[in-house]
This record gives structure tokens, sequence and C-alpha cells, in this order.
């Protein structure tokens, strides 16, 4: 009965408060949440943290090539006498774009193409379009992507139409058994009686319901996203010189193998963190919003 | 009994054709994504138009698309994959070539993920909240989260050049005589032959690539391995077998390992074969010479018929592995042969 006195507002208001506490529990979600801004801050500012902004870009300084980790350089500087350090910050950008800008393009396509064969599944456009997915999903991701970037252009645009024309099955597979369930659900068959239309029914009823794995989904995906940017770009098919991604310094590093280690190693290992610490903040929401469901 | 079990063979392969026809689609469609033209590209720009022409018709381009695809597919059929616009050799000659070596190198990494990932799964499981658990989490957040070209330059720092016991680069060392040629996987021609130093050379050369490509998939099949493995640990069944006096080896090994392996069958599968695409990153860092160098020229000079047979060939190769998955899962889940399907 005292429900009925608090607000909707208030009530979802509580529920955010009880997620974040649920969420703030978890010590691996708050270390990959702190990562994660880290990356943001670092990618948007880098102009103003990178200690030489001047080497993101064409820039040559043979005096000072090749020189290990030190106090003037950090992390090392490349074979153009680049600081490494400053490079991985500017890389950031990139990898980020790559993230947003696949999942921006995927989400929205996959989910509506799973919304449709989910409410028609049983029909032919139903069988279609699953089957689609199948052939989709029947090639590795990697190397659907690499196949697609390497007929185009290799730039950071086509490189996210690479990964995306590999990733869109996942959404629409997840929406299409979520919606097959939902749409036996009373609420539904209450707005289908009072003659409701199939996009209400599709987007106002049924997709809503949809949206906490899509989320879900959608944050422990980030990452396995930026590690195929990452790996398209290890092959150069990824953004183009002079514009550093951390693939392509990794690929470049390896010339230079046991000697000069640092040229590859550091760009490596910033792949590893930023990818790790969008898992682990991924994990944290899969399991905020997993309990919540209970 | 019988009976499902041929009935459940045949769907999935009429099913898996249908996969196939439409992955040759696909691959079709790719192929002509190119900008610009393929027969152009192939001859150079000094090639006078005639020329250009002549090889256009030669390749069909000149036809309509539907007509290409099913001229195409004819083609690979008959098992002919073209020649390559770029080495001028048939494709078939030099995937004869190329191919067994990163066979190779994707076996015995596979090897190193089913036998890695469910051990550290298991012993997690049954060793959970201790060290050994705490362990596995950790390597398993890392290993999903690093690529494996970055595994590989990781590992080849720390195994051959800081605490040098694994050779770094290539397949063989100098010295070492090629086996025959049998079957291209220069380990398996080695024990066949009777030389047994090079087979035992090449199988050290295959280590740290091998484990470069498999730690993607350990971390993930020990995961999943370990999550069964608690889940299937808590039934209501194995503590009545515990009460009734079962030893604990037979509840563990035949009670909750049997059911728990059914989802980490069928992760590793799609692991392995999308080791395919990682097998190219490591085998640039450890110059091994596989399939990537020929891939990867292949893709930068846009010589379709290669990238076309190099996919057609990995298509070809997941959805066999599918069928022997679904079989392993009706071994393991007596459901699946009864019912053919759950």
């Amino acid at each position: 009965m005292e429900a009925s006195t608090v607000s909707l507002k208030e009530a979802r208001r509580e529920g955010m408060r009880r997620s974040w506490y649920r969420f703030s529990r978890s010590n691996v979600a708050i270390v990959g949440l702190v990562g994660v801004l880290l990356t943001i801050v670092l990618a948007i500012f880098a102009p103003l943290i990178a200690p030489y902004p001047q080497h993101a870009s064409a820039f040559v300084d043979y005096e000072n090539a090749m020189v290990p980790p030190s106090r003037a350089y950090l992390l090392g500087s490349d074979p153009s006498g680049r600081d490494i350090l400053s490079r991985i910050i500017f890389a950031t950008r990139g990898a980020l774009k790559m993230g947003i800008g696949v999942l921006a393009a995927v989400v929205p396509l996959g989910v509506v193409v799973g919304l449709i064969a989910g409410y028609h599944s049983g029909s032919a456009i139903g069988v279609i379009i699953m089957r689609i997915t199948d052939i989709f999903l029947a090639v590795p991701p990697l190397l659907l992507a690499l196949a697609v970037s390497a007929v185009l252009k290799p730039n950071l645009f086509n490189a996210m139409m690479a990964v995306s024309i590999s990733w869109w099955p996942w959404y629409t597979r997840l929406v299409y058994s979520m919606v097959c369930s939902i749409k036996n659900e009373f609420y539904t068959q209450a707005a289908e009686l009072t003659g409701a239309s199939k996009s209400h029914i599709m987007f106002r009823e049924i997709l809503p319901n949809c949206l906490p794995p899509i989320l879900t989904k959608m944050t422990l995906d980030i990452g396995f996203v930026i590690l195929l940017g990452a790996s398209l770009s290890f092959v150069g098919l990824g953004e183009q010189p002079p514009t550093p991604a951390l693939g392509t310094m990794v690929a470049d590093g390896a010339k230079y193998m046991p000697q000069q280690w640092w040229v590859a190693v550091f760009p490596g290992l910033a792949i590893m963190f930023i990818v790790l610490c969008f898992n682990l903040l991924g994990d944290g929401v899969r399991d905020t919003l997993s309990t919540e469901e209970v | 009994m019988r009976k499902t079990w041929s009935s459940m063979l045949l769907r999935r392969l009429l099913q898996s054709i249908l996969v196939l026809i439409g992955v040759s689609i696909l691959i079709f469609g790719i192929s002509r994504m190119v900008p610009g033209d393929p027969a152009r590209m192939a001859l150079g720009p000094r090639t006078p138009e005639w020329a250009v022409e002549n090889l256009r018709k030669q390749l069909n381009l000149d036809k309509p698309l539907p007509v290409q695809y099913g001229l195409w597919l004819l083609k690979m059929l008959r098992g002919d994959l073209g020649e390559s616009l770029v080495t001028r050799r048939l494709v078939n000659d030099d995937l004869r070539d190329f191919l067994p070596a990163t066979a190779e190198l994707i076996v015995v990494a596979a090897i190193i993920e089913i036998i890695g990932g469910i051990l550290l799964g298991v012993f997690a499981a049954r060793y959970s909240q201790t060290w050994f658990d705490g362990f596995t989490r950790v390597l398993a957040y890392l290993g999903v989260a690093t690529p494996s070209f970055v595994w590989a330059i990781i590992f080849l720092l720390i195994f051959s050049f800081a605490w040098p016991i694994l050779p770094a680069t290539g397949r063989l060392s100098a010295g070492i005589i090629t086996p025959p040629r049998i079957t291209g996987m220069i380990v398996l021609d080695g024990i066949l032959s009777g030389n047994f130093a090079a087979a035992w050379d090449c199988l050290l050369h295959l280590i740290l690539p091998a484990i470069s490509l498999a730690m993607y998939g350990v971390a993930q099949s020990a995961r999943i391995t370990r999550a069964s493995m608690i889940e299937n640990m808590e039934r209501d069944s194995v503590y009545a077998h515990a009460a009734a006096g079962v030893p604990r080896r037979v509840i563990m090994t035949k009670y909750v390992l049997k059911p728990s392996l059914i989802p980490t069958v069928s992760v590793m599968a799609l692991d392995i074969v999308a080791m395919a695409g990682n097998a190219f990153l490591v085998e640039m860092i450890f110059n091994y010479p596989g399939l990537s160098r020929y891939g990867m020229t292949a893709m930068l000079n846009k010589d379709l018929n290669a990238i076309v047979a190099v996919i057609l060939i990995l298509g070809l190769c997941f959805v066999v592995v599918n069928i022997i998955v679904d079989f392993i899962v009706a071994l393991l889940d007596p459901r699946v042969a009864h019912y053919g399907g759950v």
C-alpha cells in the first residue's frame, strides 16, 4: 500500500541508486569503470595530456630515434624518434571510435532485424532472416572483417564497416530469441487485441523488454570490437599512418623485436589494458542488470 | 535410437549445405565489392586495353552477376579455385604449399586449448575459492582481453630472448633436413618417414605460436568449464550419489564433468575455427611460412581468387567442425540422441 504513494520517478531513481550500489560493491567493476573513464579522458584531452603532441603525426627526429624508456621518453621512442607514450595516447582515439562506431551501426540494425524476424517467427520472413544470420556467423568474424576490409580501401571507416558486417547477426539472434518468448506474453496479446499497430507492438511493447540484455551485450562486446579493430590495424587495414593506431604500432615494432622491445610491447599492453577495462566494466554491468531481473 | 541418429545426421547435412551455399554467395558478394577492375589491377596500368579485355572475358567479368556466380560456383565445385592473379600459379598449388603449415599450427593450438581449457576449468572448479581459482580467473580475464599477436610478442620476448628455451621464428632450424612431403605437415611427415629429429624440431617451433593462438580459447573455455562444473556439482543428484557412497572420483568424472563439457565443446569449436583468422597475425610475428604471408599478399594485392579460396576453405572447415561438434554433444548428452535435439 505504501508503494502507491511513491511516484514513478522516485521509484526509478531508487532503482538506479540500488543498481549503482550493487555495481559499486564489485571491485572488479569499479576498476573497469575507472580504466574506461581514464581511456576516454586520454582520448578527448590527448593534445593536452601527451608530452609531445606533435609526435602523433608525421614527425621525424632521427637524433632521438629508438631511445629506450627514460625520463624524457617514458615509454621510449620509435624508429622515427617519436615518443611512444604520446602516440599511444592519441591512438586511444581510434580504438574508441572503432568500438563506438561499430556498435552504433550494428545495434540498431541487428535489433530491428531481430525484432522483425522474431515477430514473424514461424513464417517465411523469420526463417529467411535467421538463415541469413547463420551464413554470416559461419565465417569467423576476424576473417570476414579481414576479407571485407581487404577489398575496400584501407582506412578506419572501412575497418568499422568490415567489423560491423560480421557483427550484426549476434544482435539479431539475441533479440530474436527474446521476441519469440515476449510475443506470447499477455501484455503483447492485449495490445494485439486492442488493435495496436505492428510497429507499436514491436517498438513500444516488445523492444523495451529486450533492452537490459541488449545493453549488457553492448558493454560486453565493445572490448572485443576494439580487439578486432586492433587486429585489423595490425595488418595495416585500419587507420593509416601517420595517424597512430595501436595495432599498426605493434606490427611496426615487431621488426625491431628483441633489442628494441619497447616499440612493440607498450602499444600491445595498451590494447590489453583498454580491452580488459571494457570487459571488466561489461561484467559489472551484466551482474548488476541480471540480478535486477530476479 | 539408431534411427534418430541417422535422421539427425541427414538433417544437419542438409542444413550445412544450405549454409555453405549462403557462404558461397556471401564470399562471391565480397569479391565483387572491390572498387576498380580486377582484370586491370592484375595486369597493371600499362597493359593495353585489348589484353585487359581478354582477361576480363577469361574471368567472365563481362557477364551479368548471377551468371558469373553460377559459373564461379561450378568451377569451385569441380575443385578448381582458379589462378592467383599475382603469383600466376594455380591457387590449388599455392594452397597445397601453405595450407598444411597453418593446419599444423591450428591443430597444435587446438590440442593446447582442449587440454589446457578443460584442465584449468576442472581444477578451478574443484578447488574453487583457492589461490588456483583466483589464478585461473586472472588468466581468463587477461586471455580474453589480449589479441593473439600481443601474446605472441610477449612469449617471444620471454621464452626466446630473455630465457631462451624455445626457437623464435620459422618452421625448422637450420641444418635440419625437411622430411619428404607426405601430408605437408612436418611433424606428421617426420614421424611417418622416421625423421624424428625434424618432427621434434618442428614441434618446438610450433609451441610458442600455438600457445599464443590458443590463449584466447583456453581462457574462455576454462571459464565456461568452471561455471558449468560448479553448477553441476550443486545438483541434488550429486549429493544423492555422494550419500550413497559413490566414490568422489566417479562422481566428478561421470556425473559432473561429462554434462559440464557440453557448453565447453560448443564454445571450443567456435574458437578453433576462429583461430584461422588469428593464425594470420601470429604467423606474421613468428615469421612462420603459413597461409598468412600468402593471404596477406593476396589481400594487399586484391587477388580475388586467392582471397576467395582461403575464406571458402575455412567456411567449409567451419561447417565440418560444427557437424563433428553436434556429434560430440550427442555423445555427451543422451537427450540429443533420443529426441533428436533438446
